[in-house]
């Protein structure tokens, strides 16, 4: 029986637990996995097995588990702060710190009895679509190790994906939760902008950032997202609105009815005259998987936002900007790194010799250009102008939402790439964002759901929905996930071989 | 609003740059970025083709106002802790090498 | 130290008009620092109020003080300013170890309060300072620096960094350029200031305690040919933290500046230091390249868009503000505006005006704290308001003498008791034994004593040398150890030696 742990559901494991299985049991399958795939896959950053083990142990004992979320393991994008537990967002600069608090998503996932397996790895401070440029290492994805796992939250989606945790948090500033999940064949959702607490998220791109739930199917997604949501008044941006009811939502939408649902697919991602840059087996998966919409009862309409063609050109300054004066904080006197401490360098010397040691080369990067779009004589032309352009982008959300109730569209024009075949190319590798870009852009919500394979690869289907309406991303990707279960007669993720068994992959 | 020139990012400015934002970058990594930046550039410089006059810009995704705490003291981190993960510490104190530049 | 070549004062004014400007920053009285619940409590050991927030750690956010937003608008109100009804908070990107973020968070092109102004009067002259803007920042660490001399920056081996100041809720508030105050520039600036921190107390919204840094000031100086249409290029004088120190600053700045402009020298726009020890100032080390701040909106608050109720309600509980109280005040007691002046510099008119509140009378009040007190102030080395005494016992202590209970000797000895927390001045009075002795058997018996123990002088007042009387009068007082009322001690021996 401990064998298929690895490859349950959440819900099942809920019920496992629920009919005696320990926390401990379910806890040491997932570490032994990880022991015995991770050296391939590389999904995890830090793994403490006996703090693990003792938590899962306590909530054994305190005859919780099974209740909610008690006694389910769970791993954390290195982005999300935990006291006392090495946290480096996956930079060399912040190597060896323990931080002395909790973040919010930490804290209430402690709080609900989850057992933390450990921390997953991530593009270094989150800037990235492949997880090459982690400082600690690339991860692999668990269909196919030669290629990426997606980004930034690529740990967290391989760890899931490859059953090395049943389900994870990412985070999405570009669409870091979506592209990872699409790639992998998870359910990847990135919650409306302010409905997730930020509170212990080493910032990217504070306007952007937000934290979701990675997970094997929608109702996972849906539980885990409960869990992490709601109002937090240590983040001056946190909505102050109810915890939505999420999970409900998802077993409404897996009864297959979507009549009266009007959804729109967006003509500028992926549509007529925009298939530039995607891939054929993409778009059919894309175009099958609306059709299966459409059979279920939903009224399915081409729409145009026209200005999501801008919102690459406008995310690659808005971000870059904001990393930059955030990552300003990483100077070598507090915490992390220092480089060149020896009597030789003045204070301003060792900052920069830390910086230019402690951060890796995309970094830098946005860091430089960031840096330069916000300097005076600049900030209109490209920060402002951004700023605005990302109001004509809610502007076309606006008015779409007018007509329609849900938007589509591929998560990624391409399915998972080689390692390594784009890391030189920083503007081909900001093209695995395009899809995701608008709803980041807008704060509002989406979600990816597998939408089928395309040369043996998962490919992904994005449901984006109005601000504080993400029971639709969650109805809609259950009715497609359901839809879609029955006609293979099996979950997608069964189709990816050894998930309870041998190593995967035999790369080095 | 005029359009940003486009690819002009030269290798002085880039080194100015990465001295405004404290990275001591190499020659390589100077003429590496240089020539990736211009790249950056031109696909991001597109901004400048929108229609944007009258438009606000969207600094919030969800807009909000007045968001504030009240005025009440919190228990602060012990020292220890405090300094724990400090580089260099001295007479509780955070430890930095000689400081050139007077502060801002 | 500065061997700047300086022309006599009243030299610079012959030739040039000078412009000046201040920018003063005001630590606000909050019990919590600005974006965090960290407590502001002044002298505490080094890095022990710190938190995530205040200490910029990876993750933390920042959440506004609602007293700090409410007593920054409360500022503005008091110096007439137009309140904002959208306003942010900005970063401002620069590297330095006591800015724990790598960004100061300030308010840039939406601050809080625009346009308002403040009349300061010297020499019975009225100035109008025109304020630009009052905006609300956090402050930052302090430096100290090891290794060199004097604790300066300049030659330290390094430099140790504690935060608990940072993240203290800090106003700033900026004047536009003052021009025409001529030779009363320094007097105008310092007057200024002075007002300010009257304004500041009556708001209750900062201790203003300039020894502890509560308010620094940085004071811009330019100087132009009389006659120029033009203003000269300024100096910036930085943390120039005593009232006193303002006047000469400015004072030193004229004299430095009309030197260079005298030889033909242009003026460098530059950052200066003041060096209270000897009046002077010396340049800052000039930054290889500009410094560019890369200010834009601080994602992580949302705007501050006061409406009008809430300032509306702000504005119906400002108090009474110095200038409107002092005028009343003045009526009231019907003293000059140069008394008031008086009591003003000498800090004493809330002590006068509570003391007036307990009974006293204006004059006595007045009399009482700007001299015995401030005497007893000032050998103690200490403002008056830090004395050992109410403006009550005050009151009291002015209530015994006028029921004669005590006289003017007497008090001062009263006084010594209750600075020495013996209790208030009746009991001091009732416990070192210090009433007047009315027409009692002991004075009868004293006036007896000194007539027989002078009998000479008796016999010269029978006849007829009245003024003979005085000596007998010191002979009483004398051993009544000033207890006696004079008057009564004459009288009882008149009587006894004219009725005879």
């Amino acid at each position: 029986m401990s064998t298929s742990f690895t490859s349950m559901t959440v819900s099942e494991l809920q019920a496992a637990l629920a009919d005696g299985a320990t926390s401990a049991d379910v806890t040491r399958t997932y570490l032994d996995r990880i022991e015995a795939e991770d050296g391939v896959l590389g999904a995890y950053l830090h793994v403490d097995p006996e703090a693990a083990l003792e938590r899962a142990a306590a909530v054994d004992a305190s005859g919780k588990a099974g209740t909610g979320l008690a006694g389910i393991p769970v791993a954390l994008k290195d982005v999300v702060v935990t006291e006392g537990i090495p946290t480096t967002s996956g930079s060399r600069i912040l190597e060896g710190w323990k931080p002395p608090y909790d973040a919010t998503v930490a804290a209430r996932l402690a709080a609900a009895g989850t057992v933390l397996l450990g921390k997953t790895n991530m593009d270094e401070f989150a800037m990235g679509s492949s997880t090459e440029n982690s400082a600690y290492g690339v991860t692999r994805n668990p269909w196919n190790p030669e290629r990426i796992p997606g980004g930034s939250s690529g740990g967290s989606s391989a760890a899931v994906a490859g059953g090395l945790a049943p389900w994870a948090i990412g985070t999405d500033t570009g669409g870091s939760i979506r592209q990872p999940a699409a790639l992998t064949g998870l359910v990847g959702h990135k919650p409306t902008y302010g409905s997730v607490s930020r509170y212990g998220l080493i910032a990217f791109s504070s306007s952007l950032d937000q934290a979701g739930p990675m997970a094997r199917t929608v109702l996972d997604a849906a539980l885990l997202h409960e869990a992490i949501g709601g109002h937090d008044p240590l983040d001056s941006t946190s909505i102050d609105v109810p915890v939505p009811v999420l999970a409900e939502c998802a077993r409404r939408g897996a009864e297959g009815d979507l009549s009266g649902l009007k959804v729109g697919v967006v003509r500028e991602l992926g549509g007529q005259g925009h298939t530039d840059g995607y891939e054929q087996g993409v778009l059919d998966r894309f175009t099958e998987a609306v059709a299966l919409l459409e059979s279920m009862g939903a009224e399915v309409r081409e729409v145009s936002c026209p200005a999501f063609d801008l919102a690459l050109p406008a995310y690659y300054l808005i971000a870059p900007s904001e990393a930059s004066s955030n990552l300003s904080r990483f100077d070598g006197v507090r915490y992390g790194l220092r480089v060149g401490d020896d009597g030789n360098h003045d204070l301003d010397e060792v900052m920069a010799l830390t910086r230019e040691q402690g951060f890796g080369a995309e970094v830098k990067r946005r860091i430089i250009l960031g840096t330069y779009a916000l300097s005076s004589g600049y900030y209109e032309a490209y920060y402002g102008q951004a700023q605005k352009v990302r109001t004509l982008i809610s502007r076309d959300f606006s008015a779409a939402y007018a007509d329609v109730d849900v938007l589509v569209s591929p998560t990624t024009p391409t399915v998972a790439f080689p390692l390594g075949s784009r890391v030189d190319d920083p503007v081909a590798m900001y093209a695995a964002d395009l899809c995701t870009l608008p709803a980041s852009l807008a704060g509002v919500p989406a979600i990816s759901v597998p939408c089928g394979l395309s040369d043996g690869l998962p490919v992904g289907f994005q449901v984006m929905a109005p601000a504080l309406a993400d029971e639709r991303c969650y109805q809609v990707a259950a009715a497609l996930e359901a839809a879609q279960d029955a006609a293979r007669g099996s979950r997608f993720l069964d189709q990816l071989p050894r998930r309870d068994a041998e190593p995967v992959g035999g790369a080095a | 609003m005029s359009t940003p020139s486009q690819g002009q990012l030269s290798r002085d400015e880039v080194a100015h740059l990465a001295r405004l934002a404290r990275l001591a970058v190499t020659d390589e990594e100077l003429v590496l970025f240089a020539g990736q930046l211009a790249a950056v550039l031109d696909a991001v410089a597109q901004v400048g083709k929108a229609g944007v006059e009258d438009v606000p810009p969207t600094t919030h995704a969800v807009p909000m106002t007045n968001v504030m705490r009240e005025d009440v003291v919190r228990p602060s981190l012990p020292r220890e802790t405090v300094l724990a993960g400090a580089p260099a510490a001295e007479d509780d104190r955070f430890r930095v090498p000689r400081i050139l530049q007077e502060e801002a | 130290m500065s061997t700047d070549t300086l022309v006599d004062y009243d030299q610079v004014l012959t030739r040039y008009e000078p412009v000046i400007g201040l920018e003063t920053h005001v630590e606000l009285g909050t019990a919590s620092k600005m974006f965090c619940g960290c407590s502001t409590t002044f002298g505490a050991e080094p890095n022990t109020q710190t938190c995530p927030v205040c200490l910029g750690l990876p993750g933390s956010l920042p959440v506004a003080n609602a007293m700090a937003i409410e007593s920054t608008i409360r500022i503005g109100l008091a110096l007439g300013c137009r309140i904002a009804t959208w306003s942010r908070f900005a970063r401002k990107n620069y590297f330095y170890p006591d800015i724990p973020k790598g960004f100061q968070t300030t308010q840039y092109d939406e601050p809080l309060c625009t346009a308002g102004h403040l009349d300061v009067e010297v020499d019975g002259e009225t100035y109008r300072v025109e304020i630009e803007r009052v905006h609300l920042e956090e402050d930052t660490g302090k430096n100290l620096h090891v290794g060199g001399a004097t604790g300066r920056i300049h030659g330290a081996d390094h430099s140790l960094i504690d935060y608990n100041r940072a993240g203290i809720p800090l106003v700033e508030i900026v004047t536009r350029p003052i021009p025409g105050a001529g030779a009363k520039a320094p007097e105008v600036a310092k007057a200024y200031v002075t007002e300010l921190r009257e304004i500041l107390l009556a708001l209750g919204v900062s201790e203003v305690r300039m020894e502890q840094g509560n308010l620094r000031c940085d004071v811009n100086t330019s100087l132009a040919p009389i006659g120029s249409l033009e203003w000269g290029t300024r100096t910036e004088t930085k943390n120039v933290n005593s009232l006193r120190s303002v006047e000469r600053a400015v004072r030193f700045e004229m004299r430095r500046q009309a030197a260079l402009l005298d030889e033909g020298t242009r003026i460098l726009q530059e950052t200066r230091h003041f060096h209270e020890d000897t009046g002077t100032t010396s340049p800052g080390r000039s930054k290889e390249e500009a410094t560019d701040y890369r200010y834009f909106p601080e994602p992580d608050l949302v705007p501050v868009a006061p409406d009008e109720e809430w300032v509306a309600k702000l504005a119906a509980m400002l108090p009474e503000l110095p200038a409107a109280r002092r005028s009343r005040l003045s009526d009231e007691w019907g003293i000059t505006p140069t008394e008031m002046a008086w009591l003003v510099n000498a800090g004493a008119v809330e002590l006068v005006s509570d003391t007036v509140a307990a009974g006293a009378s204006p004059s006595d009040a007045r009399k009482w704290w700007l001299g015995e007190l401030a005497r007893r102030a000032n050998d103690a080395g200490t403002d008056l308001s830090d004395l050992a005494v109410t403006p009550a016992q005050v009151a009291e202590l002015i209530g015994l003498i006028s029921a004669g209970t005590i006289n003017d000797q007497l008090a001062r000895q009263a006084l010594d008791g209750v600075l020495a927390g013996e209790g208030g001045p009746a009991a001091v009075v009732e416990a070192r034994g210090l009433a007047v002795m009315g027409d009692s058997d002991e004075l009868v018996a004293a006036v007896d004593a000194a007539i027989e123990a002078n009998p000479d002088v008796a016999e010269k007042v029978r006849g007829g040398k009245v003024q003979a009387i005085g000596a007998l009068v010191g002979a009483v007082m004398k051993t009544t150890r000033g207890k006696a009322d004079a008057a009564t001690v004459k009288r009882m021996l008149e009587e006894r030696l004219t009725a005879s």
